[in-house]
């Protein structure tokens, strides 16, 4: 098998266990939407400084619930043992990173789908003119939260306390993106243009993501194995 | 050439050695008894022969190989405590999905085949989380086995096994011996271990206490090892 289709076959594995349990997506889509109602409260929906922080806001949000499906992810690994059984198959330590990634991000997004739009009806956003550069943003920042967590959780899957261990570690590396993220996210809501900041933004987003990619295969084995 | 080779192995949980020094070879064809009382460091020798952990000296080969390679992984079939299986998935998808790890070619047909080898082809859409104990072990058994690993490596394969997963674990080790794969398995069952041993390894406090073929008076008298060569 190639190198893409063992990633996808872990991938498909922790979709389909998802799929059957609904624990994860569940819990942050919950947890989620409780963090919105919240922020409604903290901050007037209507005015413009929620506006021009609506970016942080959205960004906020995504954060956190995407911890809940991140811790989960290697985790979930423990019961029966799993995680052995898989270290000890010819899957790469690459291989089964990329694959938990892909199950992680497509949970994620999904999540963030279903936020998206009660975050723009709760907080009298306009639907952004420039929606797809919004999906683009989401999609890049993502990836960067997704990465990043799931090379942690591959860290802290031992540790007793590790629901608490992985924000504390994620949140202070994942700030690069989330500036990026933060940043496009509100011009857009906005329906301001996109100026030389933005691109600035798009090159941040992109970089933090390619580096981490990058580091955390090459990393992944040595953080599973020793 | 040794199917595997263990040179000067130490392994430290923080200051603590559980394995010290440890050298010893498997001959391809053999099957190993791995023996010693809790906590000998039994689990963790098989743990790095599995790939599963890293000695902090010395050096392991396997098959001719690193244990961490591709090539070699492919050829080892591990049955460790934990049973490796998924709860949410089927049995059916639990072997597919090993079978594709495993890089087999046709892993549908493999699955069906290790699931009526081991008399789970009835429940084979089943949830593994609804199985009874039995029928989740011999799953465990057929994950460890789909691939024909060349060298086998079982911790405690036989603890807490119903009488029919036992049947088809001895039929399936003793038809692994005909073909001349290697075996090494841990165990504190010495009886149903020494009937299938070809040689014996006796691991004490983290040291090697005894390496040798398994002899009659051990067959006769399986307490007659540890009383020679174990702590009294």
């Amino acid at each position: 098998m190639s190198f893409l289709q063992q990633a996808l076959a872990i991938a498909g594995k922790d979709l389909r266990s998802e799929i059957r349990s609904k624990e994860t997506v569940n819990a942050s889509l919950s947890f989620a939407l409780v963090i919105l109602l919240l922020f409604s409260f903290a901050f007037d929906p209507g005015s413009e400084e929620t506006h021009e922080i609506a970016g942080g806001l959205l960004w906020l949000v995504f954060a956190f619930a995407g911890t809940l499906i991140l811790n989960r992810s290697f985790a979930r690994e423990l019961v029966n043992d799993c995680l052995d059984a898989l270290i000890s198959s010819p899957a790469s330590g690459a291989q089964l990173f990329l694959g938990k990634c892909l199950a992680n991000y497509v949970l994620l997004m999904i999540v963030e789908c279903v936020c998206l739009p009660i975050f723009i009806i709760f907080y009298d956003v306009r639907w952004p003119k420039q929606a797809w550069l919004l999906f683009l943003v989401m999609l890049l920042g993502t990836w960067g939260i997704t990465v990043i967590g799931t090379l942690f959780s591959a860290m802290t899957v031992n540790l007793r306390l590790r629901e608490l261990m992985l924000p504390t570690l994620i949140y202070p590396m994942l700030i690069p993106a989330l500036i990026g993220a933060i940043q496009l996210s509100t011009v857009l809501m906005a329906g301001e243009p996109l100026g030389p900041d933005s691109a600035f933004g798009f090159k941040l987003l992109i970089g933090f993501d390619l580096i981490f990619t990058i580091l955390a295969v090459a990393l992944v084995e040595i953080v599973l194995v020793g | 050439m040794s199917a595997v080779a263990i040179e000067g192995v130490w392994k430290f949980y923080g200051d603590f050695p559980a394995l010290q020094d440890i050298s010893f070879n498997v001959e391809g064809g053999a099957c190993l008894a791995l023996l010693g009382r809790n906590g000998a460091g039994k689990t963790t020798l098989l743990r790095m022969l599995a790939g599963l952990s890293k000695a902090a000296r010395g050096s392991i080969t396997i098959l001719g190989g690193d244990a961490r390679a591709e090539k070699t992984r492919q050829r080892i079939g591990v049955l460790g405590h934990g049973i490796g299986i998924y709860e949410e998935l089927s049995a059916f998808e639990n072997l597919r999905l090993f079978a594709r790890l495993y890089g087999i070619e046709n892993p549908r047909q493999v699955a069906m085949e290790w699931l009526e080898r081991t008399g789970l082809e009835r429940v084979s859409d089943g949830l593994v989380r609804e199985f009874s104990r039995g029928m989740r072990q011999r799953l465990a058994v057929a994950r460890a086995f789909l691939h024909n690993p060349s060298l086998l490596l079982l911790d405690e394969p036989f603890t807490a096994l119903d009488d029919r997963a036992i049947a088809v674990l001895q039929g399936l080790l003793k038809g692994a011996l005909a073909e001349g794969r290697t075996i090494i398995m841990s165990t504190h069952q010495l009886r149903e271990a020494l009937e299938l041993a070809t040689d014996v390894a006796l691991i004490n406090r983290g040291k090697l206490a005894f390496r040798g073929e398994r002899s009659r008076e051990m067959l006769e008298d399986p307490g007659w090892l540890y009383r020679h060569y174990g702590e009294a």
